[in-house]
């Protein structure tokens, strides 16, 4: 039997799980295997979500000690379903919480545990492709054990029912209480504000060493606010103090899905290339033609930042100003 | 508090990864190698909690013999001591690499006192496995939490932070305690001359463990594909604005 882990969005699947509920059963499919899936503290009717997709059972664990998320507690509370259930492997999208959780089942049973995959096929072992480096680079690899756990990646997987519509039988799995387990408890979650957020923002102006200084983000921040966007930089930027490490793009900041991503001063690193590659359309503004960004852009403006920017913001102005 | 960070040194491509002949790994011949920047922080707030707190901070790495340069860079920023895990110049699985760290960790431990604090980088920034943290911190019996962006030492127990997508979360957990940090913690310092100096000249002792592999093997890496696409120049310098606010209208923005 294989295992995946659902996560809830607005009462229902997430897409993300989703994702995962469909590359298992293709992984079940392919062994011949009954496909399960688990949640934790659900709320929603998640049965009802799962029916198209193959999956018989949901097991939905349910304790005073696992009803607040904690990373070992979840994982170790997994840990003891795949023991109970006999899965052979165990899937989940690769969201905060699915990693760390599979992380923690993973060190629990000592089993291996493949993280970020794109693609997963079925067989003993399971050949897989993950990304290593946030997407830098991709990896093939083998995942042997007597349970396989691995995360994939949002988006890798197209969405897919199965061919026949089942009735899922929901069983409550009441973890044995870890009384003596050292561990950590979740004891505040305090909500983000309304303001537009760096890694869903359909606009991102972001700027790197070529903006000289702090007070050279100023253009960049006005262009950010006329079109609705949000400010976001480079490692260099954040390393030189003139931006807080929040708006920093990139393998070690934030992945970006805008729609337009506009990156003045910035090499093109592929450390930050993996950070902003998911945007729909790149212009990048820098002095140098040969610049990496500049060459994987859709539209480029050769100039400096200062130069190009002013003259820019003074063409919106007028616009404004005649509307 | 002793506190025990664990880094690991990482080559810094530019704007292209070349590979190796074999296609196995990063040809970096002609690159420079750095401490993951999760874990640059990592040292940093751990010389500071122990500024504060007392005690002695401890660097621990898993890798290669060079792996030395990042060590004393960790020592030059202001850590104690520096421990190199010689693990070969080959990759290790991330189980390998787990059970390598906790043996030293607990061969360390051993000799004087339990670590109060052990800091990871969230993931490495190349394979990026995203467990090994969590599989030193579970078979040493710590609780760990991993996205760490903010740490307060309290009474006997820990306070740690970090970012969700719609806000944030903090967790409590009784020390000794482990956390797997990322960059934003803090801003790590440029060591001053004095450190690097003090660094130069501090003893890094080795371990040499004998970790056996898991069960994930690595059969090659390549480049993602990337789209065949032509960069359309607007133009040059100031001349381009016109051209940049006709595509921003095209995108219906103004
Ligand atoms: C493990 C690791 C993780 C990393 N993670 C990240 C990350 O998350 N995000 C990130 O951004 N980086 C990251 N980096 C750093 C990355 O490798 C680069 O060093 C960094 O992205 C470079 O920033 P930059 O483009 O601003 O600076 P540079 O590479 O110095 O580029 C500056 C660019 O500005 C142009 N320029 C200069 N002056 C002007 C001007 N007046 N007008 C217009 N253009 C001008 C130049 O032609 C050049 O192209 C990471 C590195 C490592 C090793």
């Amino acid at each position: 039997m294989l295992l995946v882990i659902v996560e809830e969005d607005a009462g229902g699947v997430s897409a993300a799980s989703l994702e995962a509920v469909t590359c298992a059963r293709h992984l079940a499919e392919g062994a011949g295997l009954d496909l399960h899936a688990a949640a934790f503290g659900a709320h929603g009717d998640l049965a009802a979500g799962l029916s198209k997709y193959g999956v018989s059972t949901l097991h939905l664990v349910t304790s005073e000690s696992t009803r607040e998320y904690s990373p070992e507690l979840w994982g170790t509370a997994l840990a003891e379903l795949v023991e109970h259930t006999g899965a052979t492997g165990v899937l989940a999208a690769s969201t905060d919480r699915g990693t760390e959780i599979l992380a923690n089942a993973a060190a629990s049973t000592e089993q291996p545990f493949a993280s970020n995959c794109v693609a997963i096929e079925p067989g003993d072992p399971w050949t897989l492709t993950r990304q290593r480096g946030g997407g830098i680079l991709l990896e093939d690899a083998e995942l042997s054990g007597r349970v396989k756990l691995a995360s994939l990646v949002a988006g890798s997987v197209e969405i897919s029912e199965a061919t026949a519509t089942h009735e899922v039988d929901v069983l409550e799995f009441a973890p044995t209480p870890q009384a003596t387990m050292p561990h950590s408890a979740i004891v505040d979650r305090t909500s983000r504000g309304s303001g537009v957020s760096l890694a869903s923002a359909r606009v991102v102006v972001s700027g790197g060493r070529g903006v000289g200084s702090a007070e050279g983000f100023a253009p960049l921040e006005e262009l950010a606010e006329l079109l609705g966007g949000a400010v976001g930089c480079s490692r260099v930027a954040t390393n030189n103090g003139w931006r807080s490490h929040s708006d920093q793009v990139g393998l070690t900041g934030t992945k970006i899905g805008a729609e337009l991503y506009i990156a003045c001063g910035i090499s093109g690193a592929t450390q930050h290339w993996v950070g902003c590659m998911g945007a729909k359309t790149i212009l990048a503004i820098n002095t140098d033609p040969e610049a990496p960004l500049v060459a994987r852009a859709d539209y480029a403006v050769i100039g400096d930042v200062q130069e190009v920017l002013g003259a820019v913001l003074e063409r919106l102005r007028a616009r404004r100003a005649a509307a | 508090m002793d506190v025990l960070v664990c880094i690991k040194r990482v080559p810094a491509p530019g704007g292209k990864v070349l590979l190796s002949a074999d296609g196995t790994s990063i040809d970096t011949r002609h690159l420079g190698f750095t401490i993951g920047p999760h874990e640059e922080c990592a040292v940093e707030e751990a010389v500071r909690i122990v500024a504060e707190h007392g005690g002695s901070t401890t660097v621990l790495t898993a890798g290669p013999p060079e792996a030395d340069e990042q060590l004393r860079y960790a020592l030059s920023m202001g850590a104690d001591h520096g421990v190199l895990v010689e693990t070969g110049t080959r990759e290790l699985d991330p189980q390998a690499t787990a059970t390598a760290l906790t043996e030293a960790i607990r061969l360390l431990e051993s000799e004087s006192k339990p670590f109060d604090l052990v800091l990871f980088g969230n993931e490495t920034a190349d394979a990026g496995h995203y467990q090994v943290g969590v599989r030193v911190s579970r078979a040493l019996g710590l609780p760990i939490v991993g996205g760490i962006k903010g740490i307060e030492i309290g009474t006997g127990r820990v306070s740690l932070q970090r970012d969700v997508a719609d806000g944030v979360e903090v967790y409590d957990a009784p020390l000794p305690a482990a956390a797997a940090v990322k960059e934003g913690l803090n801003l790590p310092r440029y060591p001053s001359i004095k450190g690097r100096l003090r660094a130069k000249k501090s003893p890094v002792r080795t371990i040499r463990p004998e970790p056996s592999p898991g069960g994930l093997r690595t059969v090659r890496l390549r480049r993602p594909p990337e789209k065949e696409h032509e960069t359309v120049v607007l133009g040059y310098g100031a001349e381009a604005a016109g051209a940049v606010v006709d595509v921003l209208a095209e995108k219906g923005l103004v």
